[in-house]
């Protein structure tokens, strides 16, 4: 029975390994987080219980192989990150963004049913076992479920719930959504790619195109933002691109035949799962202290928060130089994989892989080089230079329980980047287990190890170095060079507005602003004039805010219907009961 | 190693060969040669002052900027001897750790609050943004050349027996060239001579350095030319048939890569701001046609 129902390979200890790793970095932050909200204790409660409840619907969704036991965890996972996310219910904002992740996560669930319905009518079992063996052409589920799991992974265009979730989330509560619950979309399209039998090439042609516009879109909205929560979820957007152009890889390394391809394809994406579970979370930690400690998630009013809350800006940076995949920390690792696969399907002696392959090389190196334009903006106006303005408290640095879940994480990522064997070979035997030979990938990843380790090398020498020579020297502190200017204030620091200017016109039909201003009438204005402006998602308009204002026309049309009169509401009854009889006796 | 000793060495004249051409060129006496290492040392005499407002970034921004830069030199071989660092696609690790170093310079220019370093840094973030792209589109099309993967293996592989070939490795030659120039912030697009912050990039990023730090920044800067220019060396280093012939070619390039640039800085004018970009995404366009031709043939 056990047998029929469950299976434990590779991938699912892979996966299994990384949701366990981030709820248990969660849980310590969790506690001294959640003890800011102490009045609101029934809240508490419910929400540790749905915290055990999505971890466990998360372990079991790895494994899994029955298509309706897949969709119940399914649904236990949907419902138990509802109700984590609308934790501080009382505030309007919150419960409007857990609607729309209660709808948008929905609309997956039915896609997966409709795909495995689709597919149990094909084959005539539930047993994903019994799918991979069949020999038929099964693309219309296959399609479906990509759908159903792309929305939970937030590939564009469908990842417009993502930037209202996590804002409106605890902070752990969005360091775990994006670090392990959008990677079971990327468990489900993986595991696809394996169930159903369809033609790979094309799969992965589509999910390479829609996974570099996905990084690149994500990493572009995410450089207009100045929440810094709504910032890190478009870059889980831009990851979740960079893990789907390692599963492009890997499915059109399968469609060729080819193992050496498709095997960097899948292990590129598994590290990078990894990767991206551990620096979000810890960057969503962060600008969790950074909101208990200011109140404020704009980052145009923060400043220069290193040195009151050190550790918590070190996190922040090692994390930033993670998610921007530089050496020497573990993003680096598996970008460079990636990279690897890019390059290796470039040069298939054959026009078009080239040419798609040199425009995804460019896409990844478009996404690394916005990623550090946009990191180098959210940690320099965050926590670098002075406080732009007056916070209601000083702020200060929390205590162990929030401090060592962010070091431990940091460690990881410093271990895989400095000795990326060990990490990668694990990744090599999960792939081992479905089949596909990686070849000597790890021992390939030993030698960045090593690179990255002599660069530390030589930063700590020049330092040294550079103390020696300091050794005897006046060391002193003066003011910043103003041009000659000597009354500077906070305000005159360059804002996160201005850093992005240039590169926000040159990308101009990207971005949608709403500007509001006051109108100026006077010749010589004695009040403050307003002037604010907002960066919105324009396919978020186009998809969902546009068809469901049409929508809500079309309705308003019968709202005379609803007149509050109880005599209309009991002829609505009476007409009812009438036409459902006439209707009876006209048709038999 | 060799390729390590040997761009050192570059270094040392590269900046000084540059003023040197412009001086010539403008009809003025001008400084020596050995100039920029006269104001290196004269810096590694001095103290140092920090602004008030900044952290500890701000003190280890040059040391990863120079570390960063070394261990690129370290990837880069010589006449079929591999570099320190030597592995499967290191162009990658080359390009990433010189952003690392990048993104440092960036963070500690913002730390100083300074408005005009937060201009100068923005304007980098984005330039180099723009300008990676190529650099991987010229090594991709190389690698595809030489149907190999690493530098070394990339560099002693190029066939230049037809004239295709030689095109193309001159055309990405002239690619590398303009990254040395946009990467090192010189004309077209920043002028290292300014004399007002609003239009500077690079200059304005260390506006508050002194001392040792400022020496290094330097020091770090004269590397990076002779890196770029190496690696153009390298392209056709295996035109040489002997050792000695080859690094003979190698102090060539240097050389005219240096003449080059400071002939290019005596007749050109600086780009207005808002044209840098166009000018450097173009360089991505071009190498995408070496791409393409590199297929065709």
């Amino acid at each position: 029975m056990i047998d029929k129902l469950f299976y434990l390979d590779g991938i699912s200890i892979w996966f299994i390994a990384i949701i366990s790793l981030i709820f248990a970095l969660g849980l310590p932050y969790g506690i001294d987080y959640i003890k800011h909200y102490k009045e609101h204790r029934r809240a508490v409660r419910w929400h540790w219980i749905m915290y055990f409840v999505a971890f466990a619907s998360m372990l079991a969704l790895c494994v899994v192989k029955h298509a309706l036991l897949f969709l119940v965890c399914w649904e236990f996972m949907a419902l138990s990150s509802f109700f984590l996310i609308i934790f501080e219910s009382w505030k309007k904002d919150v419960i409007k963004a857990g609607m729309n992740f209660f709808i948008q996560s929905h609309i997956s669930v039915l896609f997966l049913t409709a795909g495995f319905i689709a597919m149990a009518d094909l084959t005539g079992t539930y047993n994903f076992d019994a799918w991979m063996m069949y020999e038929g052409d099964s693309t219309l589920p296959f399609i479906l479920c990509c759908i159903g799991f792309a929305i939970k992974a937030g590939f564009v265009p469908f990842h417009t719930w993502l930037p209202l979730a996590h804002p409106a989330a605890p902070a752990h509560i969005s360091g775990v959504m994006s670090g392990v619950i959008i990677k079971i979309g990327i468990y489900g399209i993986i595991r696809s790619i394996f169930w159903f039998n369809t033609n790979l090439l094309t799969a992965g042609y589509i999910i390479l195109g829609i996974s570099a516009i996905s990084g690149v879109y994500g990493v572009l909205l995410a450089i207009a933002q100045h929440n810094l929560k709504k910032l890190l979820a478009y870059h889980s957007i831009e990851n979740i691109g960079i893990i789907g152009l390692g599963i492009g890889i890997g499915c059109l390394g399968l469609g060729l035949q080819s193992d050496a391809l498709a095997s960097i394809g899948f292990i590129g994406a598994l590290m990078h799962t990894l990767g991206h579970a551990l620096f979000k979370s810890n960057l969503f930690f962060a600008a969790g202290n950074v909101y208990h400690a200011t109140h404020t998630l704009n980052i145009e009013r923060l400043g220069g928060l290193l040195k009151k809350m050190p550790l918590t800006g070190l996190a922040f940076l090692l994390s930033s130089i993670a998610i921007c995949g530089l050496p020497p920390m573990n993003g680096f690792i598996s970008e460079f994989i990636i990279y690897t696969g890019l390059f290796g399907f470039m040069y298939i002696p054959k026009a078009a892989f080239t040419i798609f392959g040199a425009i995804l090389i460019i896409a990844l190196v478009m996404i690394g080089g916005l990623a550090i334009m946009c990191f180098a903006k959210a940690f320099s106006i965050v926590f670098l230079g002075t406080p732009r303005e007056d916070l209601p408290e000083e702020p200060k640095e929390f205590g162990g329980l929030r401090t060592v879940p962010m070091i431990i994480s940091v460690a990881i990522m410093a271990f895989i980047g400095l000795a990326p064997r060990i990490v990668t070979n694990l990744a090599c035997e999960a792939l081992d287990t479905l089949g596909i030979d990686p070849g000597h990938i790890a021992e390939n990843t030993k030698q960045l190890g090593n690179a990255a380790i002599v660069f530390v090398a030589i930063c700590l020498i020049t330092f040294l170095v550079r103390a020696l020579i300091n050794r005897k020297k006046k060391v002193e502190v003066g003011e910043t060079w103003g041009c000659g200017y000597t009354a500077p204030t906070p305000k005159i620091q360059y804002t996160a507005t201005s850093f992005v200017k240039t590169l926000v016109k040159l990308f101009g039909v990207v971005f949608g602003f709403r500007k509001e201003k006051d109108a100026i009438k006077e010749t010589y204005p004695q009040t403050p004039i307003r002037y604010s402006s907002e960066n919105y998602d324009k396919i978020e308009s186009a998809l969902i805010e546009k068809p469901v204002k049409g929508y809500m026309k079309f309705t308003s049309l019968f709202a005379f219907l609803e007149n509050g009169k109880i005599q209309s509401y009991i002829l609505y009854g009476i007409i009812f009961i009438v036409a459902v009889c006439l209707i009876a006796l006209i048709l038999c | 190693m060799l390729s390590l000793v040997l761009i050192f060495i570059a270094s040392l004249f590269f900046s000084g060969l540059i003023s040197r051409t412009k001086s010539i060129l403008s009809g003025r006496k001008g400084p020596g040669i050995f100039q920029p290492l006269k104001d290196v040392a004269r810096l590694l005499r001095k103290g140092t002052v920090y602004p008030a407002t900044c952290s500890f970034i701000y003190r280890m921004a040059p040391v990863v900027y120079f570390a960063s830069v070394v261990a690129a030199i370290l990837t880069v071989p010589f006449n079929g001897l591999s570099g320190i660092l030597s592995f499967q696609y290191d162009f990658v690790f080359f390009a990433y750790i010189l952003s690392l170093g990048k993104f440092f310079c960036i963070i500690a220019a913002m730390d100083t609050g300074s408005s005009f370093e937060g201009m100068g840094a923005s304007r980098e973030a984005l330039y180099s943004m723009l300008a990676e792209p190529a650099f991987f589109l010229v090594l991709g099309s190389l690698g595809l050349l030489s149907c190999n993967n690493s530098f070394v293996d990339i560099f002693s592989h190029i066939d230049f027996s037809s004239t295709q070939a030689l095109v193309l490795g001159i055309v990405a030659a002239i690619i590398l060239t303009i990254l040395n120039m946009i990467e090192n912030s010189r004309l077209p697009l920043d002028d290292p001579k300014t004399h007002l912050e609003l239009t500077m990039i690079h200059e304005v990023m260390i506006l508050d350095y002194s001392g040792v730090d400022l020496a290094l920044i330097h020091i770090t800067g004269y590397l990076k030319f002779a890196l770029y220019a190496a690696l153009v060396a390298n392209i056709f280093i295996p035109l040489a048939r002997s050792f000695i012939g080859a690094v003979a070619l190698f102090v060539a390039i240097q050389a005219l890569s240096a003449i080059i640039i400071g002939v290019i800085e005596s007749f050109y004018a600086r780009y207005r701001m808002n044209h840098n970009p166009e000018f450097i995404f173009a360089l991505t366009a071009v190498a995408f046609l070496v791409i393409f031709s590199t297929f065709c043939f």
